[in-house]
């Protein structure tokens, strides 16, 4: 394994990109950076711009408005860069699946690298994702 | 060949890049303690830059020269900085006069390097974060100098870091007087500035304009950008101690006067809120420069 993919690994920078979620998705993803879970242990961080971005993370189904900001903000960032979906509706729509503002799912508008199911993901399931999605860049 | 050394190795660029990632480790570090959590391992800040490295470097379409030549002309000045700083230090006997004004210009320069790229990338977020960066330079530079004017008075004119040294050696380090301490304190304050750490990040300010001026940086150049923040995390408060605390200048003191200082930037960082960029201007030209000058004036009648 190179060294590249090392750091990559050890430093996940994350812009999270939410497309129209309820917000409980976006509440458990703060948990995970206070103290009682704190990934900035293994080097996790957020970040305000795509441009620095290792991951992006989106939640939510993307409705019209957001899908073609959620296209946008993936060719906006440096490559490598990671996708992961939390949540039911960023994996799979789950009851939205037929409303009628609801085009398509994550994964057809940007690769997907890890989807993490739950609604909403408890911050264990989350960390949880994140170790396989480190094992996947791994290989 | 030596100056070469003197430049990239030690004291200049690798030294000081080092200690700086390992200062901004501690930083990460004390700042997840005071919030009782962890906090990353002692190789986060060098992984950091690593990965950076590894990065595609995107240029914006509209974007100038000045966006991929600005943070090199900071890293490179800032080293050149330090290096004169830390030649000094290692023989105070070799540096030349007016030593002291050119690492004053040099420092001032990545913070022009910023402003220099973050216009050329076009980015309006960016262009916020440097109008307010410009802002920061105009109100902390005028009682940074009014305090090393201070230094000057109390060692006879001059401008001379290895003299300040000697001077200091022979009768006691500035700090140990009324108007040096105060003179410390407005230092103090202005070094928070410089480094753009809080209260006075509004030029970075994450929650409301992104990363400000480095909005559009990735890749390499905002690598650069982070050691010349790392060096810059080492090069301030070795000139503070400079200036104004270089009774004992052995290296186990020293790392421990370097520490002290860390510890209070660190406090300062962890215990105040961001400042509005109108508040922090207001602060500068207010109350501190009343203080360097009321230093100013103490220095000139001998206490
Ligand atoms: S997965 Fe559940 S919690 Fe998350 S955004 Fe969808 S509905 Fe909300």
């Amino acid at each position: 394994m190179n060294l590249k993919l090392k750091a990559l690994t050890k430093s996940l920078w994350v812009f999270h990109a939410a497309c129209s979620p309820c917000n409980n998705c976006d509440i458990e993803i703060l948990d995970v950076l206070t103290p009682r879970y704190d990934v900035e242990r293994f080097g996790i961080v957020l970040v305000g711009s795509i441009r620095h971005a290792d991951v992006l993370l989106v939640t939510g189904v993307p409705n019209y408005k957001t899908k073609e900001r959620l296209k946008k903000i993936y060719s906006q960032a440096p490559q490598p860069c990671l996708v992961v979906a939390v949540g039911g509706c960023a994996c799979g729509r789950v009851m939205f699946k037929d409303s009628y503002n609801s085009p398509c799912a994550v994964d057809e508008i940007v690769p997907v690298s890890a989807y993490i199911p739950g609604c909403p993901p408890k911050p264990e399931a989350i960390i949880a994702g994140v170790v396989k999605l480190i094992k996947k860049v791994r290989g | 060949m030596r100056l070469l050394f003197n430049y990239l190795i030690f004291p200049g660029f690798l030294f000081s890049a080092c200690i700086g990632l390992m200062a901004g480790w501690i930083d990460r570090k004390v700042t997840a303690r005071i919030q009782w959590r962890v906090g990353p391992p002692w190789y986060q800040n060098f992984v950091d830059i690593i990965k950076l490295l590894g990065k595609e470097t995107i240029v914006p379409e509209t974007a100038k020269l000045t966006f991929l030549f600005a943070p090199f002309l900071g890293l490179l000045s800032l080293v050149l900085a330090t290096t004169i700083l830390g030649k000094a230090f290692i023989l105070p006997s070799e540096s030349f006069l007016g030593d002291l004004i050119v690492i004053l210009y040099l420092l001032i320069i990545p913070a022009i390097a910023i402003i220099v790229g973050a216009f050329s990338s076009r980015n309006p977020l960016a262009s916020i974060g440097a109008s307010r960066e410009m802002k920061l330079v105009l109100a902390y530079e005028l009682p940074f100098i009014l305090s090393i004017i201070v230094v000057l008075i109390k060692c006879q004119g001059a401008i001379q870091i290895g003299s300040i040294l000697n001077h200091q050696i022979n009768f006691g380090p500035n700090l140990a007087s009324v108007s040096g301490m105060v003179a410390f304190i407005v230092a103090i304050l202005c070094m928070q500035a410089k480094l753009g750490l809080v209260p006075f990040d509004a030029s970075e300010a994450e929650q409301e304009i992104m990363a400000g001026a480095l909005i559009e940086y990735s890749g390499l150049p905002l690598a650069i950008f982070r050691l010349s923040k790392a060096v810059l995390l080492y090069t301030t408060p070795l000139l503070l101690i400079t200036l104004f605390w270089a009774k004992d200048l052995s290296p186990f003191s020293l790392v421990g006067k370097y520490i002290t200082l860390l510890v209070i930037i660190i406090l300062i960082k962890n215990t105040n809120p961001r400042l509005r960029i109108d508040q922090a201007v207001k602060f500068f030209w207010g109350p501190v420069t009343f203080l360097a000058l009321a230093a100013v004036v103490l220095a000139v009648f001998g206490l």
